[in-house]
């Protein structure tokens, strides 16, 4: 079972290369359109079920199944903070069980910042936020070789506004699997 | 007064007096009297562009030069020293027989320093083109201090003969007289140089007229890594890309640019020959690689790295090898840069709980606490004479330029913000470039160090950041 899925995965990871030559920043769905709750959670545990039968489906991976918790990328941060909270632990959980069941995994996560304070500095904060889901990761059973830690700082602003409420969705991880 | 369609002047006063007076040296002051020079200008300028079409043969994917024409910077001064030298510019002899000639673009450079105030020179008959020819009495009568004149002669071979002599009219003495000889291409460059010896004569400052900044320019979705002369002239395009790029850093000897670029969708420290255009990542581990700087001698950098977690500084050869760690903490360390000693770094870090501005020496280790006032003081620069930095400090939200004397520990505010950001410091101390916004966008602003000279450098359309001035050119 373990191993088609990995060939689901591969396959789907070919797909994405061969159509997105120059590797753009995958686009990650924040929609919410799942409620983060049972539904999620028992995909996410029988996940590898639905794959088998599409190499071509994106939609099957749990990864990107808009119902599964796995789906779902991103931790906000309050101003000057780098706690997650707990609002997200359920998101990280899954992420790093993820990993722990498929040890070839690799995950990026970015770390963001809003757009106060120097360029510098908020490289070095959006990485402290990065390495804070990091760390909460391993502790839950992922293998630190499986996850690089990188920030964005405040270059890469998804909401370009310059108000509280920008910023707010700017203190931000995104968490990107390989191949994506 | 607009100067051959790009560099519009704009003289404003009255401008908030930040600071107590400052003590000039007056060209009554100056002795030294050089006799004539001869100086021949290289085309450096030249090499570059040749450089970069090299480059676009081995081009990567997502980067490409694009046309220097755009991102042009203006520069409009707001704000002027308290007592100005009144110095009059004759227009050189001939000059009209080029269409660019060489008093009006050395008058804009001194008048755009803030420190000069230029002397009407018109009804003067005959318009004197050599020192012998001044008459102190007519330029007294008009409340100049010094005066500047000059001729061209165009040479056999199609080089033009450029001279110019600058007159004490106080104290009745030429102060200097130089030729050079050069090409019609090199009248910026030539002017520049004598914008510099003129400045340097009667402020006791080297001049910085002829070095060139970096910056980045934002156009839409494309990120351009530009190099222009110190007025805005000649932008050229070393880098493009679509993802971000930032902290351009001159080499001391001003032939390479080390930059943090995202192209990798991470950040990476690229150095690049403005020589050759080659470019090469010399900072590219696991994590984030960042905050580039170099060593006063140009044989060491140190970037920010997180591949042993956190963001830590590291010393390392500019080949990127022999990256060793420089400094340890539990915390954020980054923003190194050497004093101009080369025996200590400067550095950001939030070890204290705010981030705050730390030396620490090279040697012993030792780490010292430099800003106390406020709880975010970010970007330390040393000041060329090792005396200070410059820096960004948050007072009630605002994002201001400020300055430290580490004898005094006195901090000076030279700006009013709210968004400044990126301060880089003249090769002669005078001057500092930085970035702020204006109207949603980002502009290149300067202030003098006593805070008193404002300027603005405007490119329309465009979104500037990320200025670093580069080192004076080598003579």
């Amino acid at each position: 079972m373990r191993n088609l899925l990995f060939v689901a995965l591969i396959a789907t990871a070919l797909v994405g290369c061969s159509t997105t030559p120059t590797t753009e920043a995958p686009v990650v769905d924040k929609s919410g359109a799942a409620a983060a709750g049972a539904a999620g959670a028992q995909t996410s545990g029988a996940g590898a079920g639905g794959v088998s039968g599409s190499a071509t489906g994106e939609s099957t991976s749990p990864l990107h199944d808009p119902n599964n918790i796995l789906s779902k990328r991103s931790v906000y941060f309050d101003y000057d903070s780098f706690v997650v909270k707990d609002e997200y632990k359920p998101l990280v959980e899954a992420h790093a069980r993820w990993l722990q069941a498929h040890p070839d995994a690799r995950m990026t996560i970015q770390g963001n910042t809003d757009e106060r304070g120097s360029h510098e500095y908020n490289i070095a904060l959006g990485q402290k936020r990065a390495d804070a889901v990091k760390r909460m990761m391993v502790l839950l059973g992922a293998r630190d070789s499986q996850i690089e830690t990188v920030s964005f700082g405040k270059e890469k602003p998804k909401n370009p506004g310059h108000d509280e409420a920008a910023w707010a969705e700017n203190r931000r991880d995104d968490i990107v699997y390989a191949g994506e | 007064m607009v100067i051959r369609g790009a560099a519009s002047i704009v003289i404003m006063r009255g401008h908030r007096d930040l600071t107590a007076s400052r003590t000039r040296r007056r060209a009554a002051s100056i002795a030294s009297v050089p006799s004539s020079l001869h100086i021949a200008i290289p085309g450096f300028r030249i090499s570059m562009i040749r450089s970069l079409g090299r480059w676009l043969a081995v081009c990567l994917l997502a980067l490409v030069p694009l046309s220097a024409a755009r991102a042009q910077l203006t520069i409009e001064i707001v704000g002027g020293a308290a007592t100005m030298i009144p110095i009059a510019i004759v227009p050189f002899d001939a000059e009209a027989t080029w269409p660019l000639g060489i008093s009006g673009i050395v008058g804009a450079d001194l008048s755009r320093s803030g420190l000069f105030r230029l002397v009407n020179t018109d009804g003067i008959v005959p318009r004197p083109a050599r020192a012998a020819d001044v008459q102190p009495a007519v330029w007294r009568a008009r409340n100049a201090d010094a005066v500047v004149v000059g001729s061209m002669r165009p040479l056999p071979d199609g080089r033009v003969d450029v001279r110019f002599a600058l007159v004490d009219v106080v104290k009745q003495t030429t102060l200097v007289s130089m030729a050079f000889t050069v090409t019609q291409a090199q009248f910026r460059a030539t002017a520049h140089k004598i914008a510099d010896v003129i400045y340097e004569k009667l402020t006791g400052d080297p001049g910085v007229f002829s070095t060139r900044i970096a910056y980045i320019a934002k156009q839409g979705p494309r990120y351009q890594l530009m190099v222009a002369d110190a007025d805005g002239f000649n932008p050229q395009t070393i880098v493009s890309s679509n993802e971000p790029l930032l902290s351009p850093r001159w080499s001391p000897d001003g032939t390479q640019l080390a930059y943090v670029s995202f192209e990798n969708r991470k950040p990476v420290v690229y150095l690049q020959s403005l020589t050759t255009g080659q470019r090469r990542p010399v900072a590219n581990f696991r994590g984030s690689n960042s905050s580039p700087a170099w060593s006063p001698d140009g044989r060491k950098m140190v970037v920010t790295l997180s591949k042993d977690g956190g963001s830590q500084v590291f010393l390392m050869n500019p080949d990127g090898s022999g990256v060793t760690r420089v400094l340890t903490s539990q915390s954020i360390d980054t923003e190194a840069m050497f004093t101009p000693d080369g025996q200590s770094l400067v550095f950001t870090s939030d070890r204290g709980g705010t981030p705050q501005i730390y030396r620490a020496n090279l040697l012993t280790r030792q780490v010292e606490r430099l800003t106390f006032d406020g709880n975010y003081n970010v970007s330390p620069r040393p000041f060329p004479d090792g005396k200070g930095i410059v820096f960004v400090h948050r007072e009630n939200g605002r994002f201001e330029i400020a300055s430290l004397d580490f004898a005094t520990r006195q901090m000076q505010v030279l700006t009013s913000g709210p968004a400044d950001e990126s301060p880089s410091i003249a090769p002669n101390g005078k001057m500092i470039i930085y970035a702020n916004e204006a109207g949603g966008r980002g502009t290149l602003a300067a202030v003098s160090s006593d805070g008193r000279v404002k300027q603005r450098l405007v490119a329309p359309a465009t979104d500037v950041r990320e200025p670093a001035w580069g080192p004076l050119p080598r003579s």
